[in-house]
């Protein structure tokens, strides 16, 4: 059954019925939400730890230590706090292990401000931390999709020993929608026989040998072929997870390209022009790591220009130009600071591409 | 001939990489002979650091896991929440417990989380070439203070059990060294007590062990003993600051 949910509630409600046993959070905005629904419902959870670190890096290596030890476990936080993460979040792709980070994108750079942005998709999408890795990253455009993008990345995580991450403007997370949050617990699923639990290695046994939770290779040979390795996994993510909504873009003229809530208001500017005659797509990647970059530019492929929206300064937009190979114009719509581009100011736009 | 002594199995059977003279051997021996002895060996955990016990895990013969410079308190607070049955314990440095991990130290230790630290307090920062610590002593010629100027800690090295004592909590906190047989002693009764406490679910422990650092010193490893002797224990008194061994 549905019930008006904010999205906050529903990312943290999503998590438990996906059998996520560990939280450790630190408070921002717009995410506190989240930690507080936490707070008390994780501990009515069998086995359920919440804990409220003491900074985004202290949370972040507690998801390190309870993710090691073989639990489904995850954070959240916004802004700064992702960025206090990122040093974490890179030893956990070195070390191959499963957790879910949340981002409630807020406005930045630096304290930036608490509204709505989209301008951690570059620390999100291309790497964030040091060295060589990728994350598994949804962008959820309305609350359901929120909860449910959050069960799915639980699994993906644990199928690839990754972290994902679901990115989401700070107006999914404070908005509220019908959502019904569906119950996935897959937590015997995955068999963790690399995980450190404290139990006697036996040769024969399931646990040949100690467990030893690492991202550490001396060896250079060693550490390259540990880098191949992370590839094929972010090579087999990219054949496999990529996910997109193509919306009305066989026959389109123009091709919007948004996600988040962003892509809302994409639809609305489509509709509002569809309605005046103009041929108007919305292309919505849900995955933007890895990006559906051939996907988009099949969607667009009959269209006459492009143009892209984002509540950040063009970042997505990148990854536009590099879907689209130079094959059509792209043009951008973007506000900052906690400003969402309105549907009218895509409408502008969409008639000025008309017109050329 | 008889046989008089037997490594513990708690050590695995490798060569370690620590520098001839090091203080750190032994303190890993400690440590083992004591889960050992406890009868803990198959249940226990052991968190690395970053510094030069980054490897610790492969020394240490039960399941291990590494942590980010400074984290091995969160990490294991992570591990330890997962497995609350299981001997978790970290083995850290003082520039990664007293620097960069200072905030994981103070806060792992107020919420009194039932884990045991092994810190090893050699006053430099050893796996990066010698640099200046916190706990540096006044004077002391460091690659970062070559005339001997402590910029970190002007007022005084930072003394680590001392500070967390102030904590109500805690069950075991205490200051040992190994500089000789009589302090190994010591050192190793105290290590038990605070594994003994994590084990009867006492709350949080911490053993600061007093260490040599030949290389980074520039001494022997004879000059190094007696530099901990006459140098820092008249700064980093031993003994227990909580929960003395029983
Ligand atoms: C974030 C980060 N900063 C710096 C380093 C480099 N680093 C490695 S070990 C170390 C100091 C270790 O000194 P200490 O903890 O005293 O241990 P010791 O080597 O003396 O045993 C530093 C600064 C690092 N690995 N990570
Ligand atoms: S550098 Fe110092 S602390 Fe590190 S192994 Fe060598 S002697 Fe020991």
């Amino acid at each position: 059954m549905k019930k008006l949910m904010k999205g906050n509630f529903a990312i943290a409600e999503a998590a438990i019925q996906a059998g996520c046993r560990g939280f450790f959070g630190y408070p921002i905005t717009p995410q506190n939400e989240l930690i507080e629904y936490m707070s008390v419902e994780m501990p009515k959870q069998d086995g359920g730890v919440f804990i409220q670190a003491e900074s985004e890096v202290a949370a972040i290596n507690m998801v390190f230590g309870a993710s090691g030890a073989g639990a489904r476990v995850m954070t959240s936080s916004s802004g700064p706090g992702l960025s206090l993460k990122q040093e974490g979040i890179s030893f956990l792709a070195g070390a191959e292990l499963p957790a879910l980070i949340v981002n409630i994108m807020r406005a930045g750079p630096g304290l930036g401000g608490i509204q709505p942005a989209q301008a951690d998709y570059f620390q999100a999408t291309k790497g964030g931390g040091h060295g060589d890795y990728s994350l598994l990253v949804y962008a959820p455009a309305s609350v359901q999709e929120a909860a449910d993008l959050t069960q799915k990345a639980f699994d993906r995580a644990d199928y690839y020993r990754m972290p994902t991450m679901i990115l989401a403007d700070a107006v999914i997370g404070q908005m509220m929608e019908p959502c019904e949050v569906k119950s996935m617990d897959t937590r015997s699923d995955f068999d963790k026989v690399w995980a450190v639990t404290g139990t006697k290695a036996e040769p024969g046994s399931k646990k040949e040998k100690r467990s030893i939770v690492k991202s550490l290779f001396l060896n250079p040979d060693e550490l390259n072929d540990h880098n191949k390795k992370l590839q094929r996994k972010y090579q087999a993510v990219a054949k496999n997870e990529v996910m997109f909504e193509a919306d009305s873009c066989e026959d389109a003229d123009i091709v919007l390209v948004a996600y988040g809530t962003s892509a809302r208001i994409c639809k609305s500017a489509a509709k509002i022009t569809r309605e005046l005659g103009y041929k108007v797509g919305v292309f919505r990647p849900i995955t933007v790591s890895p990006y559906p970059y051939s996907q988009l530019k099949e969607a667009a492929s009959g269209c006459k220009e492009v143009i892209v929206v984002e509540m950040s300064a063009g970042q997505m937009l990148l990854d536009v130009k590099v879907a689209m190979e130079g094959s059509k114009p792209i043009s951008f719509v973007g506000e900052m600071g906690g400003i969402m581009p309105s549907p009218s100011q895509v409408v502008e736009a969409i008639k000025k591409a008309g017109r050329e | 001939m008889a046989k008089n002594f037997t490594k513990t199995e708690m050590l695995a059977d490798t060569a370690t990489h620590y520098c001839p003279g090091c203080t750190h051997g032994i303190i890993h021996r400690l440590v083992a002979e004591v889960l050992e002895e406890l009868g803990v060996m198959d249940r226990s955990i052991a968190v690395a650091s970053v510094g030069c016990s980054v490897l610790s895990y492969d020394y240490f013969n039960c399941d291990g896991i590494e942590s980010a410079h400074g984290r091995a308190p969160a990490v294991a607070t992570g591990v330890k929440r997962m497995h609350p049955d299981k001997v978790v314990f970290t083995y850290q440095g003082d520039g990664d417990l007293a620097s960069i991990g200072m905030a994981e130290t103070v806060h792992v230790a107020a919420r009194n989380e039932n884990i045991t630290i092994i810190f090893v307090n050699n006053a430099i920062y050893g796996m990066t070439g010698g640099q200046m610590a916190p706990t540096s002593l006044p004077g002391m010629v460091t690659t970062t203070t070559q005339d001997g100027k402590i910029s970190m800690n002007e007022s005084g090295p930072i003394k680590v059990s001392e500070m967390l004592s102030q904590i109500d909590g805690p069950a075991h906190i205490s200051r040992v060294s190994v500089h000789d047989i009589k302090h190994m002693i010591k050192a190793k009764n105290a290590i038990k007590e605070a594994f003994k406490c994590q084990i009867e679910g006492r709350g949080f422990s911490m053993v600061e062990v007093l260490s040599t650092c030949p290389i980074n010193w520039n001494k022997t490893a004879e000059e190094s003993l007696h530099w901990l002797k006459d140098n820092m224990i008249p700064t980093f008194p031993l003994g227990a600051f909580k929960g003395g061994a029983k």
